[in-house]
């Protein structure tokens, strides 16, 4: 079962700190490798909270843990923290001003139970080697 | 024995703290403490004494691992990489002091680079929107001493800009606002309900993407003017009552974030941002504020803009400064295949550069200059680790309302490491000697 959500992106307070204790250690990828997804949509992909989900969008595709937001409710509206797994999937396209367009990216998430959720470091490489699946 | 150096800048956003206090030991090799900072701030003090530290520059291997080389090497590849190639970019130059941004400038100029800084993926399309159609701002002093009516548009600092809110927007008392909170309102337009929504009077939930109609519908809206029922998901009533709250101040103060530069419409909703702020000052006093994200990246603006005249995406490989968003800009360059070296400094587009772009850069012949372990480093050919700098260095940086501010030197840097700062003025040196050649 599959979802469509709009995706959004941006900071988070465990982001932040996250990030600058160190990008290769395991709380980045607990802070930023995860969707925030409204009750509402969890319903809708009868899913529990805290199972790995593909997400997916014309441009990319990357597992993170799906997570109730804290920030809600805004049903039908998706955050992925910044970062190299929300990058996988938002629109790079800059329409002739530079700036990609990290906000407002639509992306299907599907249950994903048994695939892991990457390391920033593995992410980035293996996308650049052309070995992720 | 420890000793407490206080007044301490916080080299982490554009809020710029400039009242932490750091406990070091008496020998200034080791920091213990961090006093007054955010979470963040505080980490990234702390950060720079962790004991996986990178300290020597290091190359990738054929077969993906590293080998540790000399600065010399280090500064021998960086040059050779820039001179050898035909456009190389120069990316980053938000997380270093200004006096660094001035000496990677001239490596620019000297190697026909293009200059482009974070403003790219932040604030960029609000600089196009400013040369656009100008912007009526102030301090954030002002804000403090002033500002009765706070506008958060598609920010939280709550999240990225932690002490914000108390000691420039909503908490703290000034000579004119005395009574602090209390004698403020504050309103935030956010899709989702944030954590600063929820310390607002009012809290709009735009639908996403929609943040220009609603902009629209607020000059409507101060005019007296026919609204339709629901605009941009919000009821017309709440639209009117929150355009009397702004009208009705003595001094109004918009800040604005990615919500609105990165959302579809960008620069143009920034346009408009202006306007209604424009429109205020027509019932009372407005200013309007981009939130900026690194501590120095509103520097490397200045910088470029007293050297070259333009702020960022700077394009020196025809002789002279050229600046047009849309082509000069690094993702648009990546994505056209049109640069051939990748030179980073301060930043960290492994991370915060769509993957796409990421890609382009891990193909390229590539240099990072980075205190930490990134995905930038992890696909770039050669890492520099450096001096913090406003923990281990000091030096100018710019505050998000264009105020210069010194940052402070609290510890030593581990023996034997460079500067951002005196990396690229032998990279310079050694660039000069080689078209000497």
């Amino acid at each position: 079962m599959a979802i469509r959500v709009n995706l959004i992106t941006g900071r988070t307070i465990q982001q932040g700190v996250s990030m600058e204790a160190g990008k290769e250690k395991p709380a980045y990828t607990t802070a930023c490798g995860i969707i925030e997804l409204d009750p509402a949509d969890f319903k809708k992909l009868g899913a529990f909270r805290n199972t790995n989900v593909r997400v997916t969008s014309k441009y990319g595709s990357v597992i993170v843990k799906a997570v109730e937001a804290t920030q809600g409710p805004h049903p039908g509206v998706a955050y992925i923290p910044m970062g190299p797994w929300a990058n996988m999937v938002v629109n790079p396209n800059t329409y002739s001003t530079g700036m990609p367009t990290f906000k407002g990216t639509p992306v299907e998430v599907e249950v994903a139970k048994n695939e892991p959720v990457l390391g920033s470091l593995e992410l980035v490489r293996k996308g650049c080697r052309g070995e992720l699946a | 024995m420890t000793r407490t150096v206080t007044d301490v800048i916080c080299p982490f956003c554009g809020t710029l703290c400039d009242d932490l206090e750091v406990v070091v030991s008496d020998d200034g090799k080791e920091l213990l403490e961090v006093y007054n900072a955010c979470a963040i701030g505080a980490e990234k003090f702390l950060h720079s004494q962790a004991k996986d530290r990178i300290t020597r520059p290091r190359m990738r291997q054929e077969d993906g691992s590293w080998k540790e080389i000399s600065y010399d090497e280090a500064i021998e590849y960086t040059a050779r990489m820039l001179t050898d190639a035909k456009k190389p970019l120069m990316y980053g130059w938000s997380s270093t002091n200004c006096e660094a941004q001035a000496v990677g400038s001239e490596i620019g100029e000297v190697v026909g680079a293009v200059m482009d800084n974070t403003a790219t993926v932040c604030h960029g399309t609000s600089l196009i929107a400013v040369q656009d159609i100008g912007i009526p701002s102030c301090t954030l002093g002002e804000v403090k001493n002033r500002a009765d009516r706070i506008l958060f548009w598609g920010c939280n600092p709550a999240h990225a800009h932690p002490r914000h809110m108390s000691r420039y927007s909503i908490f703290p008392r000034g000579f004119f606002t005395g009574k602090g909170h209390t004698g403020r309102k504050v309103i935030v337009v956010d899709p989702r309900p944030t954590d600063t929504a929820s310390v607002a009077d009012v809290h709009l939930q735009v639908e996403q993407g929609r943040d220009y109609e609603l902009l629209n519908a607020f000059r409507v809206a101060f005019k007296g003017e026919q609204l339709p029922d629901v605009v941009a998901g919000i009821p017309k009533e709440k639209i009117y009552e929150a355009a009397e709250t702004l009208k009705s101040g003595r001094f109004v103060i918009i800040f604005f974030g990615m919500g609105v530069t990165q959302s579809l419409g960008k620069n143009h909703n920034i346009d408009e941002a202006i306007a209604v702020t424009r429109d205020l000052n027509e019932y009372t006093k407005a200013a309007i504020m981009p939130m900026r994200g690194h501590y120095n990246v509103t520097g490397s603006g200045q910088v470029w803009g007293w050297l070259f005249g333009f702020p960022y995406a700077v394009d020196l490989s025809r002789g002279f400064a050229r600046y047009n968003p849309g082509e000069t800009t690094s993702n648009d360059l990546l994505r056209r295949d049109e640069v051939d070296a990748v030179f980073v400094l301060g930043s960290d587009p492994g991370a915060h550069f769509p993957f796409s772009s990421v890609k382009k850069i891990y193909d390229r012949p590539s240099v990072a200059i980075d205190p930490h372990e990134t995905p930038t480093t992890e696909v770039c050919k050669v890492h520099v680790p450096v001096a913090f700098v406003g923990v281990e260095v000091g030096g100018c940086a710019y505050r998000m309302d264009n105020v210069p501010i010194e940052t402070r030197k609290v510890v030593e840097p581990p023996e034997g490491m460079m500067t951002d700062e005196e990396f690229l003025k032998h990279v310079l040196a050694r660039v000069k000697e080689i078209q000497g050649e």
